[in-house]
Protein backbone atom coordinates (compact mmCIF):
# COMPACT_ATOMS: atom_id res chain seq x y z
CA UNK A 1 0.00 0.00 0.00
CA UNK A 2 1.36 3.37 -1.28
CA UNK A 3 2.09 5.87 1.93
CA UNK A 4 1.40 9.06 0.00
CA UNK A 5 -1.11 10.73 1.81
CA UNK A 6 -3.98 11.88 -0.44
CA UNK A 7 -3.58 15.52 -1.24
CA UNK A 8 -1.03 16.93 0.40
CA UNK A 9 1.30 18.90 -0.07
CA UNK A 10 4.82 20.52 1.20
CA UNK A 11 4.17 24.08 3.09
CA UNK A 12 7.23 24.39 4.08
CA UNK A 13 10.79 25.77 2.12
CA UNK A 14 13.03 22.92 1.76
CA UNK A 15 16.32 24.78 1.66
CA UNK A 16 17.07 24.27 5.26
CA UNK A 17 17.24 20.33 5.12
CA UNK A 18 21.10 20.44 5.82
CA UNK A 19 20.95 21.48 9.27
CA UNK A 20 17.68 20.18 9.89
CA UNK A 21 17.42 16.76 10.86
CA UNK A 22 14.82 14.35 9.30
CA UNK A 23 11.25 14.87 10.44
CA UNK A 24 12.16 18.31 12.24
CA UNK A 25 10.48 22.08 11.58
CA UNK A 26 12.15 25.12 12.75
CA UNK A 27 10.85 26.89 15.71
CA UNK A 28 11.38 30.70 16.87
CA UNK A 29 10.12 30.42 19.92
CA UNK A 30 11.47 28.06 22.97
CA UNK A 31 8.77 26.32 23.87
CA UNK A 32 8.62 24.38 27.33
CA UNK A 33 8.25 20.54 28.47
CA UNK A 34 8.21 19.07 31.55
CA UNK A 35 6.86 15.82 32.70
CA UNK A 36 5.85 17.69 36.47
CA UNK A 37 5.67 20.84 37.96
CA UNK A 38 8.76 23.13 37.99
CA UNK A 39 11.22 22.70 41.01
CA UNK A 40 12.54 25.56 42.33
CA UNK A 41 15.64 25.32 44.57
CA UNK A 42 17.35 28.30 46.21
CA UNK A 43 20.57 28.88 45.12
CA UNK A 44 22.59 28.55 48.65
CA UNK A 45 21.60 24.86 49.13
CA UNK A 46 21.96 24.23 45.18
CA UNK A 47 25.39 21.79 44.79
CA UNK A 48 26.15 20.03 41.47
CA UNK A 49 27.58 16.54 42.62
CA UNK A 50 29.60 13.71 40.83
CA UNK A 51 28.75 10.75 42.28
CA UNK A 52 29.99 7.03 42.10
CA UNK A 53 27.57 4.49 40.78
CA UNK A 54 26.45 3.36 44.49
CA UNK A 55 25.57 7.15 45.00
CA UNK A 56 28.59 8.33 47.25
CA UNK A 57 30.17 11.52 46.53
CA UNK A 58 33.13 12.05 44.48
CA UNK A 59 32.79 15.61 44.72
CA UNK A 60 30.40 18.52 45.19
CA UNK A 61 30.77 22.43 44.56
CA UNK A 62 28.09 25.06 45.60
CA UNK A 63 26.33 27.21 42.85
CA UNK A 64 29.39 30.09 43.47
CA UNK A 65 32.14 27.29 43.14
CA UNK A 66 30.60 25.53 40.30
CA UNK A 67 30.20 28.83 38.29
CA UNK A 68 33.99 29.28 38.93
CA UNK A 69 35.27 26.16 37.32
CA UNK A 70 35.86 28.00 34.25
CA UNK A 71 32.79 28.92 32.09
CA UNK A 72 32.39 29.05 28.16
CA UNK A 73 30.07 30.26 25.71
CA UNK A 74 28.74 28.07 22.61
CA UNK A 75 26.02 28.37 20.11
CA UNK A 76 24.10 25.49 19.07
CA UNK A 77 20.95 24.65 17.00
CA UNK A 78 19.15 22.28 19.61
CA UNK A 79 16.59 19.12 17.93
CA UNK A 80 13.52 18.53 20.66
CA UNK A 81 11.75 14.82 19.85
CA UNK A 82 8.54 16.60 20.01
CA UNK A 83 9.46 17.38 16.38
CA UNK A 84 10.50 21.38 16.85
CA UNK A 85 14.58 22.65 16.19
CA UNK A 86 15.73 25.95 17.08
CA UNK A 87 19.11 27.10 15.19
CA UNK A 88 21.99 29.42 17.00
CA UNK A 89 20.88 29.39 20.68
CA UNK A 90 23.53 30.74 22.78
CA UNK A 91 24.42 29.42 26.00
CA UNK A 92 26.88 29.83 29.13
CA UNK A 93 28.09 27.36 31.33
CA UNK A 94 31.31 24.89 32.02
CA UNK A 95 32.13 21.61 29.56
CA UNK A 96 31.78 17.94 31.46
CA UNK A 97 35.35 17.55 30.22
CA UNK A 98 35.78 20.59 32.46
CA UNK A 99 33.85 19.22 35.52
CA UNK A 100 35.87 16.18 35.33
CA UNK A 101 39.42 17.47 34.83
CA UNK A 102 37.88 19.56 37.81
CA UNK A 103 37.51 16.73 40.40
CA UNK A 104 40.82 15.37 39.84
CA UNK A 105 39.67 12.37 37.34
CA UNK A 106 41.98 11.58 35.04
CA UNK A 107 39.37 10.01 33.42
CA UNK A 108 35.60 9.20 33.75
CA UNK A 109 35.56 6.01 36.25
CA UNK A 110 32.92 4.18 34.27
CA UNK A 111 30.98 4.32 30.56
CA UNK A 112 27.76 5.95 31.22
CA UNK A 113 26.28 8.41 33.85
CA UNK A 114 22.72 9.12 34.55
CA UNK A 115 22.04 12.92 35.01
CA UNK A 116 20.10 13.16 38.04
CA UNK A 117 17.76 16.11 38.38
CA UNK A 118 15.65 18.37 41.23
CA UNK A 119 11.99 17.19 40.64
CA UNK A 120 13.19 13.39 40.11
CA UNK A 121 13.60 13.37 36.03
CA UNK A 122 17.03 10.80 35.43
CA UNK A 123 18.23 10.27 32.24
CA UNK A 124 20.99 8.33 30.61
CA UNK A 125 23.92 8.90 28.47
CA UNK A 126 27.60 7.34 27.52
CA UNK A 127 30.47 9.17 28.94
CA UNK A 128 31.97 9.44 25.41
CA UNK A 129 28.53 11.77 24.43
CA UNK A 130 29.65 14.05 27.40
CA UNK A 131 33.38 14.69 26.30
CA UNK A 132 35.84 16.96 23.80
CA UNK A 133 33.24 19.87 24.68
CA UNK A 134 30.33 18.07 22.97
CA UNK A 135 28.50 18.82 26.31
CA UNK A 136 27.86 21.29 29.30
CA UNK A 137 26.34 22.05 32.52
CA UNK A 138 25.07 25.64 31.22
CA UNK A 139 22.91 28.27 33.94
CA UNK A 140 23.02 31.20 30.93
CA UNK A 141 20.48 31.46 27.55
CA UNK A 142 20.90 34.24 25.51
CA UNK A 143 22.89 36.35 27.70
CA UNK A 144 20.34 36.08 30.76
CA UNK A 145 19.84 33.73 33.68
CA UNK A 146 18.48 30.25 32.41
CA UNK A 147 14.76 31.08 33.54
CA UNK A 148 13.43 28.13 35.77
CA UNK A 149 10.62 26.30 33.30
CA UNK A 150 13.94 26.00 31.00
CA UNK A 151 15.50 24.21 33.89
CA UNK A 152 17.31 26.80 35.98
CA UNK A 153 19.16 27.24 37.90
CA UNK A 154 21.08 25.05 35.74
CA UNK A 155 21.14 21.92 33.03
CA UNK A 156 22.71 19.70 31.09
CA UNK A 157 22.91 20.93 27.63
CA UNK A 158 23.98 18.18 25.01
CA UNK A 159 23.01 19.73 21.67
CA UNK A 160 23.73 16.74 19.48
CA UNK A 161 21.17 14.47 20.97
CA UNK A 162 17.35 15.30 21.36
CA UNK A 163 16.59 17.54 24.14
CA UNK A 164 15.43 15.93 26.51
CA UNK A 165 19.02 14.25 27.23
CA UNK A 166 19.75 17.84 28.31
CA UNK A 167 18.53 17.53 31.34
CA UNK A 168 16.68 20.54 33.27
CA UNK A 169 17.18 21.42 36.94
CA UNK A 170 20.84 19.14 36.61
CA UNK A 171 22.09 18.21 40.27
CA UNK A 172 24.88 15.56 38.98
CA UNK A 173 26.17 13.05 36.98
CA UNK A 174 26.06 9.24 38.68
CA UNK A 175 28.66 7.29 36.78
CA UNK A 176 27.16 3.64 35.44
CA UNK A 177 29.06 0.56 34.49
CA UNK A 178 26.04 -0.43 32.50
CA UNK A 179 23.67 1.75 30.68
CA UNK A 180 20.56 1.87 32.94
CA UNK A 181 17.48 3.43 31.21
CA UNK A 182 16.22 6.78 32.58
CA UNK A 183 12.38 8.53 33.24
CA UNK A 184 11.58 8.75 29.49
CA UNK A 185 14.11 6.23 28.60
CA UNK A 186 11.73 3.39 30.44
CA UNK A 187 8.40 5.41 28.97
CA UNK A 188 9.18 4.65 25.35
CA UNK A 189 11.65 6.93 24.05
CA UNK A 190 14.85 5.63 22.62
CA UNK A 191 17.88 4.84 24.77
CA UNK A 192 20.22 7.07 22.59
CA UNK A 193 18.30 9.73 21.00
CA UNK A 194 20.15 10.83 18.07
CA UNK A 195 17.92 12.91 15.73
CA UNK A 196 20.41 12.28 12.75
CA UNK A 197 18.94 8.65 13.01
CA UNK A 198 15.48 9.28 14.24
CA UNK A 199 15.86 7.66 17.30
CA UNK A 200 12.90 9.40 18.62
CA UNK A 201 11.05 6.15 20.64
CA UNK A 202 11.90 2.70 21.81
CA UNK A 203 12.68 0.58 18.47
CA UNK A 204 13.66 3.26 16.24
CA UNK B 1 -11.36 21.99 16.36
CA UNK B 2 -12.23 18.56 14.93
CA UNK B 3 -12.78 15.00 16.26
CA UNK B 4 -11.68 12.56 13.67
CA UNK B 5 -11.87 8.95 13.94
CA UNK B 6 -9.77 6.24 12.61
CA UNK B 7 -10.26 2.82 11.89
CA UNK B 8 -6.57 1.41 12.62
CA UNK B 9 -5.23 -1.97 11.61
CA UNK B 10 -3.06 -3.51 14.43
CA UNK B 11 -3.45 -1.13 16.85
CA UNK B 12 -1.94 -2.49 19.88
CA UNK B 13 -4.28 -1.01 22.80
CA UNK B 14 -3.57 2.18 24.58
CA UNK B 15 -3.86 3.43 28.04
CA UNK B 16 -5.19 7.05 28.29
CA UNK B 17 -3.00 9.70 27.87
CA UNK B 18 -1.45 8.39 25.54
CA UNK B 19 -0.61 10.08 22.02
CA UNK B 20 -0.63 8.84 18.77
CA UNK B 21 2.02 10.62 15.48
CA UNK B 22 0.12 11.39 12.64
CA UNK B 23 2.62 11.05 9.80
CA UNK B 24 1.82 12.59 6.30
CA UNK B 25 3.58 12.11 3.48
CA UNK B 26 3.85 14.45 -0.47
CA UNK B 27 4.17 12.41 -3.48
CA UNK B 28 7.78 14.28 -3.52
CA UNK B 29 8.19 12.47 -0.57
CA UNK B 30 8.12 15.35 1.73
CA UNK B 31 6.91 13.97 5.38
CA UNK B 32 5.43 15.90 8.15
CA UNK B 33 4.72 14.33 11.57
CA UNK B 34 2.65 15.49 14.90
CA UNK B 35 1.62 13.69 17.98
CA UNK B 36 -1.98 14.12 18.95
CA UNK B 37 -3.40 13.00 21.85
CA UNK B 38 -5.95 10.04 22.13
CA UNK B 39 -9.34 11.05 22.91
CA UNK B 40 -10.84 7.48 22.59
CA UNK B 41 -10.56 5.30 25.33
CA UNK B 42 -9.14 2.06 25.53
CA UNK B 43 -12.49 0.17 25.08
CA UNK B 44 -14.03 1.48 22.25
CA UNK B 45 -12.08 -0.01 18.81
CA UNK B 46 -12.07 3.38 16.71
CA UNK B 47 -9.24 5.48 17.43
CA UNK B 48 -10.35 9.19 18.02
CA UNK B 49 -7.88 12.12 17.70
CA UNK B 50 -9.72 15.64 18.22
CA UNK B 51 -7.59 18.63 15.91
CA UNK B 52 -7.62 22.08 16.80
CA UNK B 53 -6.78 23.59 13.69
CA UNK B 54 -3.31 26.09 13.81
CA UNK B 55 -3.64 28.28 10.80
CA UNK B 56 0.45 28.52 10.24
CA UNK B 57 0.45 24.75 10.78
CA UNK B 58 1.53 21.92 8.38
CA UNK B 59 -0.65 18.68 9.66
CA UNK B 60 -3.94 20.43 11.72
CA UNK B 61 -5.22 22.17 8.46
CA UNK B 62 -4.81 19.35 6.21
CA UNK B 63 -6.81 17.11 9.13
CA UNK B 64 -9.54 19.44 9.49
CA UNK B 65 -9.81 21.01 6.34
CA UNK B 66 -8.52 18.38 3.27
CA UNK B 67 -8.54 14.37 4.92
CA UNK B 68 -12.09 13.01 3.60
CA UNK B 69 -13.59 9.93 4.89
CA UNK B 70 -12.04 6.66 3.53
CA UNK B 71 -8.87 8.43 3.12
CA UNK B 72 -5.94 6.61 4.72
CA UNK B 73 -3.29 7.94 6.59
CA UNK B 74 0.25 6.53 8.51
CA UNK B 75 -0.41 6.31 12.41
CA UNK B 76 1.86 5.47 14.67
CA UNK B 77 1.57 4.22 18.58
CA UNK B 78 0.65 4.63 21.38
CA UNK B 79 3.57 6.64 22.86
CA UNK B 80 3.96 7.88 26.01
CA UNK B 81 4.27 6.15 28.93
CA UNK B 82 4.22 9.07 31.88
CA UNK B 83 1.19 10.77 31.67
CA UNK B 84 -1.31 7.92 31.63
CA UNK B 85 -4.11 6.58 34.42
CA UNK B 86 -5.21 3.05 34.28
CA UNK B 87 -8.46 2.70 35.90
CA UNK B 88 -7.09 -0.90 36.87
CA UNK B 89 -3.77 0.09 38.04
CA UNK B 90 -4.45 3.49 40.00
CA UNK B 91 -6.87 3.65 43.00
CA UNK B 92 -6.15 6.74 44.06
CA UNK B 93 -9.03 10.00 43.27
CA UNK B 94 -8.30 11.57 40.39
CA UNK B 95 -8.06 15.64 39.56
CA UNK B 96 -7.62 16.86 36.28
CA UNK B 97 -6.91 20.04 35.13
CA UNK B 98 -6.90 21.34 31.85
CA UNK B 99 -6.40 24.30 29.34
CA UNK B 100 -7.62 24.81 25.85
CA UNK B 101 -7.46 21.38 24.09
CA UNK B 102 -5.54 20.04 26.53
CA UNK B 103 -8.98 18.53 27.91
CA UNK B 104 -8.56 16.01 25.07
CA UNK B 105 -6.32 13.31 27.39
CA UNK B 106 -7.96 13.78 29.94
CA UNK B 107 -10.91 13.31 28.48
CA UNK B 108 -10.19 10.01 27.58
CA UNK B 109 -9.38 9.24 31.29
CA UNK B 110 -12.73 10.25 32.19
CA UNK B 111 -14.07 7.79 29.21
CA UNK B 112 -12.11 5.27 30.69
CA UNK B 113 -12.98 5.84 33.86
CA UNK B 114 -16.77 5.56 33.29
CA UNK B 115 -16.18 1.90 31.36
CA UNK B 116 -14.01 0.53 33.49
CA UNK B 117 -16.86 0.61 36.11
CA UNK B 118 -13.98 1.35 38.33
CA UNK B 119 -15.40 4.83 39.45
CA UNK B 120 -12.69 6.67 41.68
CA UNK B 121 -13.46 10.17 42.64
CA UNK B 122 -12.45 12.32 40.00
CA UNK B 123 -13.08 16.27 39.49
CA UNK B 124 -12.62 17.92 36.66
CA UNK B 125 -11.21 21.76 36.45
CA UNK B 126 -11.17 23.12 33.06
CA UNK B 127 -10.04 26.12 31.52
CA UNK B 128 -11.68 27.60 27.96
CA UNK B 129 -11.17 30.78 26.42
CA UNK B 130 -14.96 31.00 25.25
CA UNK B 131 -18.18 28.81 25.59
CA UNK B 132 -17.92 27.94 21.88
CA UNK B 133 -14.03 26.70 23.11
CA UNK B 134 -15.17 24.18 25.20
CA UNK B 135 -14.71 20.70 23.58
CA UNK B 136 -16.90 17.69 24.98
CA UNK B 137 -19.01 20.33 26.67
CA UNK B 138 -22.26 17.88 26.59
CA UNK B 139 -20.54 15.05 27.43
CA UNK B 140 -19.19 16.27 30.20
CA UNK B 141 -22.15 17.64 31.89
CA UNK B 142 -23.94 14.72 31.55
CA UNK B 143 -21.45 12.59 33.46
CA UNK B 144 -21.60 15.28 36.16
CA UNK B 145 -25.56 15.20 35.93
CA UNK B 146 -25.10 11.20 36.37
CA UNK B 147 -21.99 10.01 38.09
CA UNK B 148 -22.25 12.43 41.57
CA UNK B 149 -18.55 11.10 42.26
CA UNK B 150 -17.26 13.06 39.66
CA UNK B 151 -17.20 17.14 39.79
CA UNK B 152 -17.34 19.55 37.17
CA UNK B 153 -15.89 23.02 37.03
CA UNK B 154 -15.64 24.92 33.94
CA UNK B 155 -14.24 28.31 33.93
CA UNK B 156 -14.10 30.53 30.94
CA UNK B 157 -11.26 33.23 30.48
CA UNK B 158 -12.25 35.57 27.93
CA UNK B 159 -16.24 36.06 28.07
CA UNK B 160 -19.33 34.71 30.13
CA UNK B 161 -21.97 33.93 27.31
CA UNK B 162 -25.44 34.55 27.70
CA UNK B 163 -26.99 32.03 29.62
CA UNK B 164 -23.58 30.92 31.02
CA UNK B 165 -23.79 30.06 34.76
CA UNK B 166 -20.56 28.75 35.33
CA UNK B 167 -17.77 30.05 36.61
CA UNK B 168 -15.21 33.01 34.51
CA UNK B 169 -12.04 34.28 35.04
CA UNK B 170 -8.71 31.87 35.67
CA UNK B 171 -8.68 29.08 37.85
CA UNK B 172 -7.36 29.69 41.01
CA UNK B 173 -6.38 28.42 44.03
CA UNK B 174 -9.43 28.59 46.57
CA UNK B 175 -11.01 26.22 43.61
CA UNK B 176 -8.45 23.68 43.47
CA UNK B 177 -7.61 23.52 47.28
CA UNK B 178 -11.92 23.08 47.92
CA UNK B 179 -11.44 20.25 44.90
CA UNK B 180 -8.56 18.58 46.45
CA UNK B 181 -10.19 18.91 50.18
CA UNK B 182 -13.83 17.18 48.26
CA UNK B 183 -11.73 14.26 47.05
CA UNK B 184 -9.88 13.76 50.15
CA UNK B 185 -6.71 12.31 51.05
CA UNK B 186 -3.50 11.33 48.55
CA UNK B 187 -4.84 12.39 44.84
CA UNK B 188 -3.44 11.66 41.19
CA UNK B 189 -2.95 14.93 39.46
CA UNK B 190 -2.88 15.51 35.83
CA UNK B 191 -2.40 18.88 34.30
CA UNK B 192 -2.48 19.03 30.35
CA UNK B 193 -2.63 22.10 28.33
CA UNK B 194 -0.83 25.11 26.92
CA UNK B 195 2.82 26.06 28.26
CA UNK B 196 1.89 29.20 30.47
CA UNK B 197 -1.51 27.22 31.65
CA UNK B 198 0.31 23.94 32.94
CA UNK B 199 3.07 26.75 34.52
CA UNK B 200 0.56 28.32 36.77
CA UNK B 201 -1.91 25.22 37.15
CA UNK B 202 1.01 22.77 38.43
CA UNK B 203 2.62 25.11 40.99
CA UNK B 204 -1.23 26.39 42.30
CA UNK B 205 -1.37 22.53 43.35
CA UNK B 206 2.06 22.65 44.65
CA UNK B 207 0.78 25.50 46.83
CA UNK B 208 -2.40 23.17 47.83
CA UNK B 209 0.00 21.23 49.07
CA UNK B 210 0.33 18.52 46.34
CA UNK B 211 3.54 16.81 46.48
CA UNK B 212 6.04 17.02 43.34
CA UNK B 213 5.92 13.60 42.18
CA UNK B 214 1.99 13.58 42.93
CA UNK B 215 1.81 15.77 39.72
CA UNK B 216 2.01 14.57 36.16
CA UNK B 217 1.74 17.21 33.39
CA UNK B 218 2.18 17.52 29.78
CA UNK B 219 2.29 20.88 27.88
CA UNK B 220 2.04 21.93 24.67
CA UNK B 221 3.73 24.53 22.72
CA UNK B 222 2.59 28.51 22.22
CA UNK B 223 2.31 29.79 18.68
CA UNK B 224 4.36 28.24 16.02
CA UNK B 225 4.27 24.62 16.97
CA UNK B 226 1.33 22.49 16.32
CA UNK B 227 -1.33 22.73 19.10
CA UNK B 228 -2.10 19.13 21.29
CA UNK B 229 1.10 18.43 19.04
CA UNK B 230 3.90 18.64 21.50
CA UNK B 231 3.99 15.52 24.20
CA UNK B 232 6.84 14.58 26.66
CA UNK B 233 10.07 16.36 26.67
CA UNK B 234 11.80 16.95 29.77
Amino acid sequence: MSNITRGFQSRRPHSESKRLPPGQHVTGDFPVLSAGATPHTPLHVWTFALEAEDGTKIVSWSWEEFRALGPTEVTVDIHCVTRWSKFDTEWRGITVDRIIAAAGLDEPPSPFVMAFCDGGYTTNLPVEDLLEGKALVVWEYDGEPLATEHGGPARLLVPHLYFWKSAKWIRGLRFMEDNEPGFWEVNGYHGYGDPWREQRYDGD
Amino acid sequence: MKTIQFAVSNWPGHLPGQHADVRLEAEDGYRAERSYSIASPPEVSALELTVDRLDDGEVSPFLTGQLQPHDTIQLRGPIGGHFTWSALERRRPLLLVGGGSGIVPLMCMLRHRRLSGNAVPAALLYSARTRDDVIYHEELAALARSDPAFSLRITLTRDSAPGWSGRVGRIDLPTAQALLEDLGGAVDTFVCGPDGFVEVASAMLLQAGQPLDAIRTERFGPTGTERNGLRGGQ
